[in-house]
């Protein structure tokens, strides 16, 4: 990695990236910029405020920060990225990715199949399958565990949109620790096993220090991608009374439906620093204990 | 190796429990489309195939699969080819705060996928008349994309060895060559599955679509579903479940056809 | 600049001529060929007019987009030979219809001739999206014959700040639906006609008794959006005397505010005589009238559209087989006799949608000829062909709504009653709120405390207690 191998040097390394670069800056930094400004006008879709915004500075900041609505939210958002992403995707991605790693029967094939057809289907059709099982009336879910009439999205519906996410998003995580596990040498696996070392204790001194670059990653990118998941919209619409309305159907409302640009843009910036403190939490947690780890790993199996 | 035999038969249990869990809420795709009068619930249908007649009606229902298909396509060529030059350079060349630099991409561009965002993207595209083409779609969706697919690549281009690409060089191979030869074959299921994701978010895709485009002959389906419902707002359930299984048909035969072909994972095939 | 574009990926396409990357040349060259190849092309007329509606074929609001493209196209182009029209059909959301056509108008494009919303009309004009029909079509607007046809009152959809801003294509009314067989069955008069909100209670409290399973639906809570605010909190406020803005104020927590949420309170606040949960659902609404049509529900305050496209024999959404027999209506009482707005007996409430000409046009005058054209006698007939619903124009309902006795009742018993929504920027989301102060009481708080809460986000919407009436 340290080295130029392929002898591109810097100027054919430029042209490689150049490409990207060019289609990053139009078509992302800089409407991104241009959003982050508009949270600080007062700026609308319609009406007095559109024809002639006004520069507000923090006030849709604070004004948001001082919305119980918002921080409800916030905290809603908090349990379904805690939830769904980081303990239901990661885990349940890890667990199938773990089992299916030896297996090669049809079995296998199909799950991973499965899991892959529930993260490809277009978003506008899952949420109408999700509606099928859990409806309140004769919903799937209800006919099968004889519970007729249980309003599994009214009564749960942040359970309900967790669950809907892992089932959603697992494929992700499994296909990336699917990947990371093949750089596990199973003869290790063999030795720690012949040490008589329980599967945590494999996966703790074993596997995790060699795939904690891809955790890291993975759960870089599923915490973001779930922040910013508007789907399950489609299934609960953020009620019953906001009691499932995370930051990204927040923003849809107060935006959208309220038509407040401005004051969404704001939460828009928001979300994306909530982001970068959950990046900085991941980078402490998985680099903090790498030295010893590393070593740890180096010196075998173990311990 | 009871503890052996134990365990193969707890993991046995549990995939069957995720198989159910997986498969469940397909179900409805999969008896709706043949109901003759579907509702929001799953039942043994009164089997016809009066609803895929009527969807066929619609005017606009197939053109918007060949739409869909383009810009999902285009997006994803698009974004596998921008996106594997770029990470092989930041692979194989030293940036200082590369890491950084691209964390931040990935991070601005959940600003720009999101609601708030459309002003500044719409304004965008009317200022380089790329609204009502599907090119303006291609590039506005990509944009979003890249930061996420030059992440995911570039992690794994960081484990490929480069020891092939030194030796191909000693044989005074261009970087192009070094690439298309020697890197593409290494990290291809890692390409094929950012082009699936890639096409997978941009089929379901609603909000960018809609404001970009104007004719309907150009719209995707995801934008032709959110037509089938009445005037109050009701869903027509027989074109919906009908549209949602053909259009679901196309994402599900790229996936069967790139599984086949490049295996489906980030990286395959190199044991460190 | 867009030639320029697609030359721009042909040249890349040139660039990159390297054999063994077919599949990246031959993406790219699709790409190239179908965002420039397929161009419009503008026949042989020297102006070209567009229309943009919430309409598809196929999709939403079907039959008003095969009357443009098959009505009002062939028939303005046969009168007018160098003009072409086009069609822009939309067929979504209303608040994403919405969103797109500001967008439109704020980089100062899109169609000539624009349908929107009348509760739209004040936003938009304040944003300068829109200006009044005289200043873009000229002198012709206000010779119009159509004027005469439209009573005043219609008229006021497309009216803000007493300027005329679009021409209204017609109107509805809200009414109390109800299924006759089960007021048969709870030996309930046939007709009914209540005239005060103690009789829809205790008309619902028989109908309880007698097994139905939801007696009373008035649309509650946030999930069902403007229809709480429509069919619910707006013409119960109407029946306890008061408008939700009148004279440059809003209603706050006042008594008729607390009424008109007490009234939920009793269908909600654990009677029975409604169902909580149904107001929480996200497909609520439509779960509302697949069950009425199922004959669950006893009585439902719904607009005419619901007699037209719900329950509606055979194209309906939730078709009725025998709805001539089995479902009645009749016009919403005031709390109490006399107690509604402008000392009425019964109240209403109406929207309907409007069309705008685009101030930055470029054919203003061809463009008012058009929206006049698409007003005129002849094509509002041939609008409604088939289909009963009110159109705009007087003589055109005179003729037309004799086919339906229901429509003529709305005509002629409740839109001389009728109110209308103010058409301001703010007014969504005091809707919202109002939506959530009902949503309050159905998960079982006070009226009381709800219309306290709804004081408190109404001052912050509003700009403080000083905007807020009595």
């Amino acid at each position: 990695m340290s080295g130029d191998a392929a002898g591109l040097g810097k100027g054919r390394a430029t042209a490689f990236v150049l490409p990207a670069l060019v289609l990053i800056t139009v078509f992302l930094i800089f409407p991104a910029l241009w959003t982050i400004y508009l949270g600080l006008t007062d700026y609308r879709l319609t009406g007095l405020s559109a024809a002639n915004p006004r520069i507000v500075g923090l006030d849709n900041y604070t004004g948001a920060l001082g919305d119980p609505r918002f921080r409800t939210s916030l905290w809603l958002t908090l349990l379904y990225v805690g939830g769904s992403a980081i303990v239901g995707q990661a885990g349940l991605g890890f667990a199938l990715a773990w089992i299916l790693r030896s297996r090669t029967g049809a079995v296998s094939r199909l799950v991973e199949g499965v899991v892959l057809l529930s993260w490809i289907l277009p978003s506008t059709v899952v949420g109408f399958l999700w509606f099928a099982l859990l409806d309140r009336d004769d919903g799937t879910l209800n006919a099968l565990l004889h519970t007729p009439g249980f309003a599994w999205l009214l009564d749960h519906p942040l359970l309900s949109i967790i669950v809907f996410n892992v089932w959603r998003g697992t494929a992700f995580s499994m296909m990336l620790y699917s990947a990371a596990l093949e750089n596990v040498p199973p003869s290790h696996l063999e030795t720690a096993r012949l040490a008589d070392a329980g599967v945590p204790q494999q996966l703790r001194d074993v596997v995790f220090p060699r795939i904690r670059r891809h955790v890291l990653t993975n759960l870089l990118l599923i915490s973001l991608w779930t922040f910013n998941d508007f789907t399950p919209f489609v299934l609960t619409g953020g009620g019953p009374e906001g009691r499932s309305e995370i930051l990204p159907v927040y923003v849809y409302r107060v935006a959208l439906r309220d038509g407040e640009l401005g004051v969404g843009a704001a939460i828009s910036f928001l979300i994306l620093l909530i982001n970068l403190v959950f990046a900085l939490a991941y980078l402490r947690l998985l680099r903090g204990r790498n030295g010893r780890r590393e070593i740890a790993a180096a010196g075998g199996p173990h311990t | 190796m009871i503890r052996h035999t134990l365990g193969r038969l707890t993991a046995t249990v549990f995939l069957a429990l995720v198989l159910a869990f997986f498969t469940l809420p397909m179900l409805w795709l999969a008896s709706a489309p043949f109901d003759d009068t579907p509702r929001i619930t799953t039942s043994v249908p009164e089997f016809t195939l009066n609803n895929f007649a009527a969807i066929l009606d619609n005017p606009y229902a197939l053109g918007s699969i060949r739409n869909s298909l383009i810009q999902g396509g285009g997006a994803a060529v698009l974004v596998v080819v921008l996106a594997a030059l770029a990470a092989y350079a930041l692979s194989r060349v030293r940036v200082p705060g590369r890491d950084v630099l691209l964390y931040l991409l990935l991070l601005l561009s959940s600003v720009v996928t999101g609601t708030a965002a459309m002003v500044p993207v719409f304004e965008l595209a009317t200022r380089l008349d790329l609204i009502d083409t599907h090119l303006g779609v291609i590039l506005v969706v990509s944009g979003g994309l890249l930061p996420a697919a030059i992440f995911i690549l570039k992690d794994f281009m960081d484990e490929t060895p480069t020891t092939y690409e030194e030796s191909a060089r000693v044989f005074g191979a261009t970087p192009l060559q070094i690439m298309r030869h020697i890197v593409v074959p290494l990290v291809r299921p890692g390409l094929a599955t950012i082009a699936v994701w890639a096409l997978a978010s941009v089929w379901g895709g609603f909000l960018f679509q809609f404001i970009l485009l104007r004719d309907p002959e150009k719209a995707p389906g995801s934008v032709i579903l959110y037509t089938l419902y009445t005037e109050g707002g009701a869903p027509r359930l027989d074109l919906i479940s009908t549209f949602s299984l053909l259009y679901s048909l196309p994402v599900v035969a790229m996936y069967l056809f790139v599984s086949q072909r490049y295996g489906f994972r980030f990286h395959g095939g190199i044991k460190a | 600049m867009r030639l320029s574009v697609c030359l721009h990926v042909l040249n890349r396409e040139a660039d990159m001529r390297s054999p063994s990357r077919p599949a990246v040349i031959g993406a790219i060259t699709v790409l190239a060929l179908t965002s420039c190849g397929t161009g419009t092309d503008s026949g042989g007329g020297s102006v070209t007019l567009t229309i943009a509606a919430n309409s598809i074929s196929g999709g939403k609001n079907s039959e008003s987009a095969d009357w443009i493209t098959k009505w009002v196209i062939p028939e303005f182009q046969k009168a007018h030979p160098n003009v072409k029209v086009t069609f822009q059909p939309s067929g979504v959301d209303d608040e994403q219809y919405k969103t797109k056509i500001s967008l439109d108008l704020k980089s100062k494009t899109g169609a000539d001739v624009i349908d929107l919303d009348g509760i739209w009309v004040g936003e938009f004009a304040q944003a300068g999206y829109i200006k009044p029909l005289a200043e873009v079509g000229g002198a012709a607007v206000e010779q119009w014959e159509g004027w005469s046809q439209i009573p005043q009152a219609v008229q006021g959809l497309g009216i803000f700040d007493g300027k005329k801003y679009g021409l209204p294509q017609g109107t509805d009314g809200r009414v109390l639906f109800y299924n006759k067989t089960l007021f048969k069955k709870a030996g309930l008069p046939e007709p009914w006609q209540p005239t005060s909100w103690q009789e829809i209670i205790d008309a619902g409290t028989r109908l309880k008794a007698a097994g139905v399973p939801v007696p009373i639906q008035l649309n509650a809570g946030t999930a069902m959006g403007e229809a709480t605010t429509m069919q619910g909190v707006l013409p119960l406020l109407a029946g306890a005397g008061s408008e939700i803005y009148t004279a440059g104020k809003w209603t706050g927590d006042s008594q008729a505010m607390r009424d008109a949420l007490g009234l939920y309170q009793q269908i909600y606040g654990g009677s029975g005589l409604g169902d909580p949960k149904l107001q929480q659902e996200a497909k609520g609404r439509d779960k509302s009238f697949a069950r009425f049509a199922e004959g669950e529900i006893g009585i439902l305050a719904e607009s005419d559209y619901f007699w037209r496209s719900v329950v509606e024999p055979t194209a309906g959404v939730a078709p009725m087989k025998d709805r001539d027999q089995v479902v009645g209506y009749t016009k919403i009482p005031a709390k109490r006799p006399g107690g509604g707005i402008r000392g009425q007996d019964h109240v209403s409430m109406s929207g309907g949608a409007v069309r705008v000409l685009n101030p930055f046009s470029k054919n203003p005058g061809p463009a008012w000829e058009l929206l006049a054209f698409m007003h005129s006698a002849a094509a509002t007939k041939s609008e409604l062909a088939g289909q009963v619903r009110i159109s705009s124009r007087t003589d055109v309902n005179d003729e037309v709504l004799t086919a339906d006795p229901m429509l003529r009742y709305i005509a002629e018993e409740v839109l001389p009653i009728t109110a209308y929504r103010p058409g301001v920027a703010v007014y969504p989301q005091v809707s919202t709120a109002l939506q959530e102060a009902t949503a309050a009481v159905v998960s079982g708080g006070s009226a009381a405390e709800a219309s306290a809460a709804y004081q408190t986000k109404l001052e912050g919407l509003v700009g403080g207690a000083a905007n807020i009436g009595g």
